[in-house]
């Protein structure tokens, strides 16, 4: 995401203009755009026009219009975001008041536009806004680390694209494979079609282009992940071997990038195994989400070892918080970004405050998850936030507990 | 009604219209008013004096090309019923002249059910005949089907009528064809065909509404019928006996048709025979108001009837006569003809829907279901008591291998492919493996000597018929090691007792597996303590292994009666079926592997209950069963035949036959291996882990679950994949309920932040897709990897 222009005040109100470039932005724009901001952005907007006669035409217009926030929908497959809302400004084909869902595009600006109203009605630019913002705007283009998994096992594959802040699951392969039987070949039959069917998904998930004019083209091509228990993702990249030796020999420009790793499924569930997998870690360095996954792998490992400096669950951990044991010297707040996603303001209110607070009087280090990411998953199921305690809190009995 | 009637003409038959209904040719005007005239005068003249409309005696005049004759006597014989009780003298009015022009009854006499010759039959439905449709546009192809029916109705009553024959006179056989064969008399066939389907259905009440019936309307009924329309014995005769006998018993309907009158006055059309099929027993009418029922019936008659001719084609009279007709209608009885008609109506109203049913384009393979009485025959059948056992134990131990020298040394393998086993394993430099590819079929299996799934074999003791689930020991196919410990009675470990490969076991699979199988519901275990020619049958290695094994099974939770350990070689084939000769063995005075097999006791599983079968594996039979699955049952029974629902899927299949150990069988009942062949069901719809159950008690599908699991591992709100045999799916602890007192099951803790391994507690588990679980079922809790809990659905 481009930054084009930032007026954003002191107090937390201002614009700001932005410029998706590629699809995982419109991930950071779901993120930044809440229910209630103003939101200027082209439109195509079908216009009635109703004659004196009584006939009517109906023509396509393109308009620029500014709509008060109501909904958002994100499609993270499509890497599309609709966003709905009741128009502001008044064109020559519109009145205010009406209804109008803008489709964010690709390199095409739009202006987000935070407020604080008088009586606080609104959140503005909060700190966790701001940090979003920073997350968003990709400076120097210098993390484009992407690669491409393939979680399987015997007639099941997962593909998914691993980007800096989500995981999306591309394509599922679902397919019955014959088992092992007395003097029956139709086990490695059922294998080899299930390979095909794989590799012509990942292919067209992948866009790649296997012509035999492509050969020379030097398009980088990501990594890719094989994963999978057993011997299963090796036989996939023997399989791939095989066909870029016969029958489609652009396949070669896809072998080098290959990685077998080892998986405990096939389920997206082993994902965090894969990503934490010495070969990965080295394609993938010091990305983002490596570092969400050590840090949740931190964190379950003291819970494991009931140190009892770790806590989870909302209630627990601002408790510990209000205790001061997330504060200077190790204490860290984990939190899903679900939370901030919520449509109650003062849901949101409650988790900014708190992840300001740690930050900035407890002077613990906070580090915000991407729910869409596999840690954030684990996070999730935790109840969204979690917090490594400078010293050991006692377990004290809740008993009746929200959710 | 006009309009109606076009419609019908122009399909078929232009010159129709000239015939002078709708050409306003004076000339035929003129004849008509004069046959009107006639006809009118006639029926006032008849002893019973009758009215009719201008209109209908111009239709029915129109109807029968201005045959007077005809005219009233169709006109006679529809008021026939409405003034019931002049209906004696009115019927004598003019028998002699109708039987000479028309017989109708001759002319119908052969109707579907009155055993019509093949080339009448066409001739009748040649006619343009067409039945009214009903409000809905019913097609008439309904009325075959009734017609059919009220065949066989008619029969049944025949019979009946034979064994009461108490002689209702034999005029009234005559008089009984009318409503059946005249088409003048709409309300009296629907009766009847109602009265006969009734009849068929439920046999008892029928007739005894007859009885009632006959004895309140003798009197009126005897004499006059007969004479009214009927058709002059002679052209009767070549269907005379079968006809009087058929007619006998129905004489009860005319006089029921006071009854029903009432309700055919009712001038809105019942819905068509189609609509009623389509719709439903809803839209039929309720038993309150059966006069649409009958009305709708006489639609159906009326294709063989001719009563087409008439023009109110929905009710028959005019409104006139309604009201008129209301008035002279008997009362009573209402109620209990009411009752004993809609019974049939609803047969055949089921009898209809079986019959769209059947328009079903797709090809439906029937599979002859012997109905056996599975139960029994298992108890009448002598077969051996049967024992499966699992095999499991850490990678390398030599599981395969002691069961492939198992299997040699029971004759179950001939020496030639073992020998073949041995060239070829030599051949790739793995000719320890030999015994191993036995079980190890598959191609990757051997190439890397390693088993990857699950394998069955089987052989037989003298006493005992045993099935070998070959358990793969690496830690990354522990899912298939769980399909197979879930169909297995008992087990074997196989521990290596080599120096380090020991120890290492312990850490890995060996306590895995043990406690899998325990937490799978396995009672007994034998440890077979193998490769102990590697350590020269030492005696201490042995104890000290039996002790540390013992102690930590016992702590697993199996009894210690119920663990036992003999040391043997699986390569050498020592202490496995023979004793060991190797000197250094000679300490051992126990009872060999084989031996100890046979110890088992045989094994009860739950025949009574509801069926359920896990597929273990779907794949192509054969060119004869091109979609087989195998599997264990868990509990219940089937035969070939049956019917059965998958899981979840939701779909239905038919079980063409079924094998059992490989025999084809008739029959089969939980605890058996089984492959059922399938028939009309797409093998999409089929997965391993998918559950085969019953329709009648289908296992419902669920995405959440409350489980009291043994921890293994940390437990706390995660992501696990959730096993029980071969089905496999995410999911995750999204709750941990409480932490519980291992012996007593009672809550130690409310909502544990974790909960260490070895500790029992509830959770609630959520998965991302619907699947067949139901209480109590042993789940399996992985996560990464390893075990983490095993317990009970709750």
């Amino acid at each position: 995401m481009r930054l084009i222009k930032n007026k954003i005040e002191h107090g937390g109100s201002g614009t700001v203009t932005l410029s998706p470039e590629e699809p995982e932005d419109m991930w950071h724009a779901y993120n930044l755009i809440r229910p209630g901001d103003l939101l200027r952005a082209s439109a195509i907007r079908r216009v009635t026009n109703v004659q004196d006669t009584g006939s009517t035409t109906s023509s396509r217009v393109h308009l620029t219009l500014e709509i008060r926030v109501k909904n958002l929908d994100f499609d993270p497959q499509s890497s599309q975001l609709h966003v709905s809302g009741q128009i502001m400004n008044e064109t020559s084909h519109t009145k205010i008041g009406q209804y109008h869902t803008l489709d964010l595009e690709l390199n095409r600006n739009f202006t987000l536009e935070k407020e604080i109203g008088a009586d606080g009605e609104g959140v503005g630019w909060d700190s966790i806004a701001v940090e979003m913002l920073k997350d968003a705007v990709d400076e120097g283009g210098k993390r484009r680390a992407e690669a491409v998994a393939v979680v399987m096992q015997d007639g099941l594959a997962h593909i998914c694209f691993i980007g800096q802040f989500q995981t999306i699951l591309k394509q599922k392969v679902e397919m019955s494979v014959p088992r092992k039987r007395q003097g029956g070949g139709d086990h490695d039959k059922g294998m080899n079609k299930f390979y095909r069917v794989t590799l012509e998904t990942l292919l067209r998930q992948m866009e790649f282009n296997t012509s035999i004019t492509s050969g020379n083209n030097n398009e980088a091509v990501r990594p890719v992940l094989l994963a999978s228990p057993g011997f299963v993702a090796a036989g996939f990249q023997k399989y791939i071997q095989s066909e870029a030796a016969t029958t489609t020999p652009a396949l070669k420009r896809l072998l080098p990038s290959i990685v077998v790793v080892h998986s405990a499924s096939g389920y997206m569930n082993s994902l965090a195994e894969v990503l934490q997998s010495p070969a990965v870690k080295a394609i993938l360095a010091d990305t983002k989400y490596a570092r969400e996954t050590k840090l949740m792998d931190d964190f379950l490992e003291q819970l494991r070892k009931e140190t009892n400096k770790a806590t989870y669950g909302p209630r627990e951990v601002e408790s510990a918080v209000d205790q001061g044991a997330v504060g200077r010297g190790g204490g860290v707040l984990i939190v899903s970004n679900r939370l901030f996603r919520s449509q109650d303001v003062a849901e949101r209110k409650r988790w900014v405050s708190l992840v300001d607070r740690v930050r900035d009087v407890e002077g613990g280090e906070v580090r915000v998850l991407s729910s869409d990411h596999e840690s954030g998953k684990r996070l999730d199921g935790l109840g969204g936030i979690a917090a490594l305690l400078t010293f050991p809190i006692p377990e004290e009995e809740l008993d009746s507990d929200e959710e | 009604m006009s309009k109606h009637r076009m419609k019908n003409v122009s399909y078929d038959d232009d010159d129709y219209e000239d015939d002078g209904y709708d050409s306003p040719d004076p000339e035929e005007q003129e004849f008509l008013q004069q046959c009107t005239a006639a006809v009118l005068q006639r029926l006032r003249a008849g002893h019973p004096s009758v009215t009719a409309t201008k209109e209908e005696v111009q239709d029915s005049l129109w109807h029968y090309y201005n045959d007077v004759e005809k005219s009233v006597n169709y006109l006679r014989g529809k008021r026939e019923k409405e003034v019931k009780k002049q209906q004696a003298s009115a019927a004598s009015q003019k028998p002699k002249d109708q039987v000479a022009h028309f017989s109708a009854a001759d002319f119908f006499r052969d109707c579907p059910w009155l055993n019509v010759p093949a080339q009448r039959k066409a001739d009748i439905l040649v006619e343009p005949l067409y039945p009214r449709l009903g409000l809905l546009g019913g097609a008439p192809d309904g009325g075959g089907k009734v017609s059919k029916l009220a065949a066989l109705a008619a029969a049944r009553k025949k019979k009946e009528g034979e064994k009461a024959t108490s002689g209702p006179e034999v005029s009234s056989t005559s008089q009984q064809e009318r409503p059946e064969t005249t088409p003048p008399e709409p309300r009296g066939a629907p009766l009847s065909l109602r009265e006969r389907l009734a009849a068929s259905g439920k046999p008892s009440k029928p007739s005894e509404s007859n009885d009632r019936l006959r004895s309140l309307g003798k009197p009126g009924l005897s004499a006059p019928s007969p004479a009214q329309n009927q058709p002059s014995p002679g052209p009767e005769k070549p269907t005379g006996p079968s006809m009087s006998e058929l007619t006998q018993p129905i004489v009860a309907e005319p006089k029921e048709t006071p009854e029903d009158q009432q309700p055919a006055l009712d001038i809105r059309a019942s819905p068509s025979t189609f609509a009623s099929a389509i719709v439903g027993e809803a839209a039929a009418p309720t038993s309150a108001e059966p006069s649409h029922l009958h009305s709708n019936s006489v639609d159906l008659l009326g294709i063989y009837g001719q009563n087409h001719a008439e023009p109110f084609d929905f009710a028959g009279p005019s409104p006139d006569d309604v009201v008129i007709n209301a008035q002279n209608t008997a009362k009573g009885f209402k109620s209990k003809l009411a009752a004993s008609k809609s019974a049939g109506d609803k047969k055949a109203h089921a009898e209809l829907a079986n019959g769209v049913n059947g328009l079903s384009v797709e090809e439906k393979v029937t599979v002859k279901s012997k109905n056996l009485d599975v139960l029994a025959e298992y108890k009448k059948s002598t077969r051996k008591k049967s024992a499966n056992f699992v095999v499991i134990g850490h990678v390398d131990a030599g599981k395969s291998t002691l069961m492939g020298r198992l299997l040699a040394d029971q004759g179950a393998i001939d020496q030639r492919t073992l020998d073949k086993y041995r060239r070829e394993a030599e051949k790739i430099g793995k000719g320890s493996f030999a015994l191993a590819w036995v079980l190890d079929q598959g191609s990757e299996e051997r190439a890397r000597g390693v088993t990857i799934d699950i394998a069955t074999n089987k052989f037989e003791t003298d006493t005992t018929a045993f099935t070998i689930v070959d358990a793969p020991g690496h830690r990354d196919f522990v899912p298939n090691m769980i399909a197979g410990a879930s169909q297995a009675d008992f087990a074997v470990l196989v521990i290596d007792s080599s120096v380090g490969k020991f120890e290492s076991g312990l850490k890995g699979q060996t306590k895995e597996h043990a406690l899998l199988v325990r937490s799978m519901g396995v009672q007994k275990i034998i440890v077979a303590v193998n490769k102990m020619d590697a350590v020269q049958w030492d005696q201490g290695r042995f104890e000290e292994i039996e002790q540390q094994i013992s102690s930590f099974l016992t702590t697993a939770g199996f009894q210690a009666k119920n663990i036992s350990f003999v040391p043997c070689s699986g390569v050498l084939g020592d202490n496995i079926t023979r004793r060991s000769d190797d000197s250094h063995a000679s300490w051992y005075t126990g009872r060999t592997l084989i031996e100890e097999l046979e110890t088992s006791e045989p094994y009860t599983h739950a025949l009574e209950k509801p069926l359920r079968m896990t597929i273990g594996d779907v794949f192509r039979g054969g060119v004869q069963n091109p979609l087989a699955i195998s599997g264990r049952l868990d509990s219940g029974s089937l035969q070939t035949g049956d019917p059965i629902l998958t899981m979840p899927s939701g779909e239905t299949a038919t079980v063409r036959s079924v094998e059992v150990d490989s025999e084809p069988s008739d029959w089969a009942v939980a605890g058996q291996n089984v492959v059922l062949n399938l028939a009309n069901i797409d093998p999409v719809h089929l997965r391993s882990g998918d559950v085969v159950c019953r329709a009648s008690s289908p296992i419902p599908n669920i995405t959440t679950f409350t489980a009291k699991v043994l921890a293994f591992e940390h437990l706390m709100p995660m992501l696990v994949d959730v096993h029980r045999g071969r089905l496999h799916v995410p999911g995750r602890i999204s709750k941990l309920v409480a932490s519980l007192d291992k012996a007593s099951g009672a809550p130690i803790k409310k909502r544990p932040k974790i909960v260490a391994p070895g500790t029992v507690a509830r959770v609630v588990v959520e998965m991302e897709q619907a699947v067949p679980l139901e209480a109590p079922t042993r789940v399996v809790l992985r996560a990464s990897g390893s075990t983490v809990a095993a317990g009970l659905l709750e």
